[in-house]
């Protein structure tokens, strides 16, 4: 009898799994898109020459008025504007961000505003590969005025660090993201929202992100666990916001270029190739017999695309052990090592990071 | 007893079977797909995808070096495709169908702005075809099937079938360096390749929704980047008749631009002052309030209204001023010059340089690697009389066909051409005066309300007689030709399409005459053929003379009309109930 019943529970419990959660969602799907997109909204802002694009995506986190948004180009000005689901325009302001997170919150200027807006804490979920998402965003600004922003259905293909192959290619997030089989990263998507097809959030579309050696794309998202604390700690004014660029100056730093006498061509690009300028006499990189115009291809085995990986790798050496370069000069490439100086370590600048950027390296 | 005394525990002799049915219960489903409603939703797809697979042609242009894909949509061999897919193909195509086999087709019409063209496969009557769908219908998040010949990869025509989402619908899509232009579209998830353009889009149920068209690329090359662009097919269905006809139609501007005002309204910032709009009072800084009975809300919007209907269609504006509410109805102006419609198009080589956002997929230049190379399309000879050319349309030969078929209507009226001299139509109009009509091979006069009118014929130019009625006694007399001579007795006639009567009457035959500068558009009855009206315009940019006719007088073997109901500008003119109608053999006057 026991049995029969462990067998009849069994199989009530997998006809339950199995019909109730198809027709449920076949109803809601529409219901959902259009809830989300309800609190997603078009970004206007800088750019718009070469291939820049002026526009990118946002998701409006309290109903008083702030927006997330993707930390990008298009919020460097002073004329940002965002264009809400009802087709309302309204002048904003960046109000905080963590570029480690590319994340940055808007605060719109008007009052009495009353949106929907997402609660963090009740509607964002997490998901694991498999999981069938929709992706929300204003991709190639296809939508304007009260236009509903593009959606776009897919799967979650991996949870996994973005930190990728050393070189591949660069991005500010290298936390642990969604890596979705939908074309969800496009330009101007940046900032628009990941959900399960339920409605439930769980992360912010990142950038266009191209791996400059296979020429492919990878679509992913932030998810909304890394981005929850710091969202809510700028809207409540408890966020240090920093300025574009502090991420390098708060970086770990222990070592610099010139304390092993090399000094950099200006680092003037996105990414400048890690070319010598100039090597002081008597240093360590004179010693080893680095030469001006030497490029720098290796930091102890890693590939080094510019100068600024170049001080970031220099910045994380530890003290008192060996550091090995690889350089090519003329059209050779020449192993060098140098020792790396035995220094206590500088306190950090300022306090520690909210939040390690995935510790994957 | 026993048995459970020895194994000490009651029921425990049925947990290795239990073990075994909770296996036969569990494993099967897990290792097949465990949800039945998946495989439900699974195999209704499949049955989907390969019933339509039949109606999805693969289209191959002149030497078979490039090509789209297109859908059959009646059994006598219609099918509609991109314009950009036929424009490099020629007058006649080759076509291919998932039976294996490849068809001989022409072209029948064209629309370049909308890039839609209709051709007509031939050497069957009974071509499995496609469903036309209401995509209004359609919801953000439906589903939808792409299907057609990307990258020319089905060498035996078998289609291409792709599975997505609606991801946005009305969108507007800027015109791609060319004069095409996507309004209104449905913005779709599901991959649209170059190869897929022309092809149809079907809702998840299978009816046709869409043609797919376009997609926004970027920097990602020439394949899906998550944005494909399909026009939907109720753009199209306004537009049917039209292409039907043969001709290169066009789309529609108001002769009125607008912006968007910081409060959101749609306000007039620019207006031709020779447009009807103007003429109807419609200035600058007066806010739309809704076209076409849809409340406006932004430009976007407005650009998406005005793409999805053909030149000369007469739609309801709404507009505001100084807290006053117009309502007029007004007929769509030309968007391009008909030179910048015909002109030749340039050699359709690839575009080159970087790609544009939103840009037509386009023909893949690819040529099939293997299999049946489709053979140089010379016009096949048992199909040569199928295409007669003629400017300003893409293939008079529908035209002609079409014409024969609106035109049957008016022979059953009765025969016209022998009633040789004047016609005198005497009556009474809805107020109470009496009136004469003459229509004389030397002039039209008409008696009215103690008054004489006259236009006369042999030299002077169309008056505008009497005066506001937009030429009411010239606009007769092409009556009188239209029934007496038809297509003889004009420069130019031919079929234009289908519209409906007056802005939101039912759906009416429409044929185009024109005689020196005078343009008469005749509407028919599209069940009976029933001549119903005709607006005569003197003309360009001048108030036609709406003339409607009502009810039916059967005289000497001829059907008269009742009444015959005359507007101009928007005003009504007069109601002239006909009594008595005569024909005087060899009068003048």
């Amino acid at each position: 009898m026991m049995a029969i019943r462990v067998l009849s529970m069994v199989f009530t419990l997998l006809v339950t799994v199995v019909v109730w959660p198809s027709t449920a969602v076949g109803q809601s799907v529409h219901s959902t898109i259009q809830r989300v997109q309800q609190r997603t909204v078009k970004v206007f802002g800088a750019g718009g020459i070469k291939r820049l694009h002026s526009y990118s995506t946002g998701f409006v986190v309290s109903s008083a008025g702030h927006v997330a948004t993707v930390w990008s180009h298009v919020l460097d000005t002073e004329e940002l504007t965002v264009v809400l689901s009802d087709g309302r325009k309204i002048r904003a302001k960046v109000l905080g961000a963590e570029p480690q997170l590319d994340l940055a919150v808007l605060e719109l200027k008007a009052e009495d505003l009353e949106l929907p807006a997402w609660d963090l804490e009740a509607d964002s979920s997490d998901a694991g590969p498999g999981t069938r998402v929709l992706g929300f965003s204003n991709m190639f600004r296809v939508a304007t005025g009260d236009e509903m922003v593009s959606v776009l259905h897919g799967v979650v293909a991996a949870k996994a660090p973005l930190a990728t192959r050393s070189g591949a290619f660069e991005t500010s997030y290298e936390g642990t993201a969604y890596i979705v089989d939908a074309v969800t990263n496009n330009p101007g998507a940046g900032g628009g929202v990941l959900t399960t097809r339920g409605g439930r959030l769980l992360g912010m579309i990142g950038k266009e992100l191209r791996n400059a050696a296979s020429n492919t794309w990878v679509n992913y998202a932030v998810p909304i666990s890394e981005l929850k604390q710091p969202i809510q700690q700028i809207i409540a004014g408890k966020y240090r916001a920093r300025q574009r660029g502090a991420d390098e100056k708060d970086a770990v730093a222990r070592f610099r270029p010139l304390e092993f006498g090399i000094v950099l061509v200006p680092d003037v690009l996105f990414r400048t190739p890690a070319f010598i300028d100039r090597v002081q006499p008597g240093s360590a990189a004179a010693t080893a017999g680095l030469q001006p115009d030497d490029l720098v291809l290796f930091v102890n085995g890693d590939l080094v695309q510019s100068c600024r990986v170049l001080k970031q790798r220099l910045g994380r050496l530890d003290a008192g052990g060996k550091l090995k370069l690889t350089v090519r000069r003329g059209d050779k490439l020449v192993p060098v090592e140098l020792p790396v100086p035995d220094k206590p370590l500088t306190p950090a600048s300022g306090q520690p990071k909210t939040k390690p950027p995935g510790g994957s390296k | 007893m026993r048995f459970l005394e020895r194994d000490g525990c009651p029921g425990c002799r049925w947990w290795p079977a239990a073990i075994v049915l909770l296996a036969v219960a569990v494993l099967p489903r897990t290792t097949r797909a465990v949800d039945p409603a998946v495989l439900a939703a699974e195999a209704k797809r499949i049955a989907v995808a390969s019933r339509l697979a039949s109606s999805v042609v693969a289209i191959f242009s002149r030497g078979g070096q490039g090509g789209g894909s297109g859908v059959l949509i009646s059994s006598d061999g219609y099918a509609l495709t991109n314009f950009h897919v036929t424009r490099g193909a020629g007058t006649f195509m080759k076509c291919g169908l998932n039976d294996g086999r490849l068809y001989d087709a022409v072209i029948v019409g064209i629309d370049p702005t909308g890039d839609v063209a209709l051709v007509k496969l031939l050497g069957r009557d009974d071509f499995p075809h496609a469903q036309l769908g209401d995509s209004d219908k359609l919801k953000v998040g439906d589903w939808t099937f792409a299907m057609g010949n990307p990258f020319l990869l089905a060498t035996d025509f078998q289609p291409t079938v792709t599975y997505g989402i609606v991801s946005g619908l009305h969108r507007y899509q800027y015109p791609a360096g060319t004069i095409l232009e996507y309004t209104d579209c449905i913005q779709v998830d599901t991959s649209i390749n170059p190869g897929n353009s022309g092809g149809p889009l079907f809702s998840a149920g299978g009816h046709l929704v869409g043609i797919n068209g376009r997609g926004s690329f970027e920097k990602r090359g020439r394949v899906n980047s998550g944005a494909g662009y399909a026009i939907s097919i109720n753009q199209i269905k306004l537009f049917m008749d039209h292409l039907r006809s043969g001709r290169v139609v066009d789309h529609a501007t108001l002769g009125a631009t607008v912006v968007t005002r910081e409060d959101g309204a749609v306000v007039v910032d620019g207006i031709l002052d020779e447009s009807e709009a103007f003429r109807r009072g419609l200035r600058e800084g007066d806010e739309i309030i809704s076209f076409a009975g849809r409340p406006l809300r932004s430009v976007n919007q407005f650009k998406n209204i005005l793409g999805i209907y053909p030149k000369g269609w007469k739609l309801p504006l709404v507009f505001r001023r100084d807290q006053v509410r117009t309502e007029v109805v007004l007929r769509l102006r030309a968007l391009h010059r008909a030179s910048e419609l015909t002109g030749q198009p340039r050699a359709s080589r690839t575009r080159p340089g970087k790609p544009r956002p939103g840009q037509p997929p386009g023909r893949p230049k690819r040529r099939p690697r293997r299999g049946r190379r489709p053979p140089p399309a010379k016009p096949p000879e048992k199909y040569k009389h199928l295409f007669v050319k003629k400017t300003g349309f893409a293939n008079f030969y529908f035209n002609l066909q079409e014409q024969k078929r609106v035109m049957s209507g008016v022979t059953r009226l009765g025969d016209f051409g022998s009633a040789v001299g004047a016609w005198v139509l005497a009556g009474k109009t809805a107020a109470g005066d009496a009136f004469q009509l003459t229509l004389a091979d030397a002039g039209v006069g008409l008696s009215w309300k103690q008054k004489a009118y006259f236009q006369e014929l042999k030299s002077a130019e169309p008056l505008d007689e009497p005066k506001g009625s937009g030429g009411f006694l010239y606009a007769m007399q092409m009556w009188k030709t239209f029934l007496a001579n038809r297509a003889k007795g004009f420069g130019e006639f031919y079929y234009l399409g289908s519209e409906p009567l007056d802005g939101s009457g039912d759906r009416v035959d429409v044929m185009i005459s024109e005689l020196g500068n005078v343009r008469c558009r005749w509407y028919l009855d599209r069940k009976q053929g029933r001549l119903l009206g005709f607006d005569s315009q003197r003309e360009e940019d001048t108030d036609e003379c709406e003339v409607r006719l009502t009810g039916d007088v059967e005289s000497g073997g001829r059907h008269w009309p009742k009444a015959i109901v005359v507007r101009s500008g928007g005003q009504p003119v007069a109601t002239f109930g006909v009594a008595t109608v005569t024909i005087r053999k060899g009068a003048t006057e």
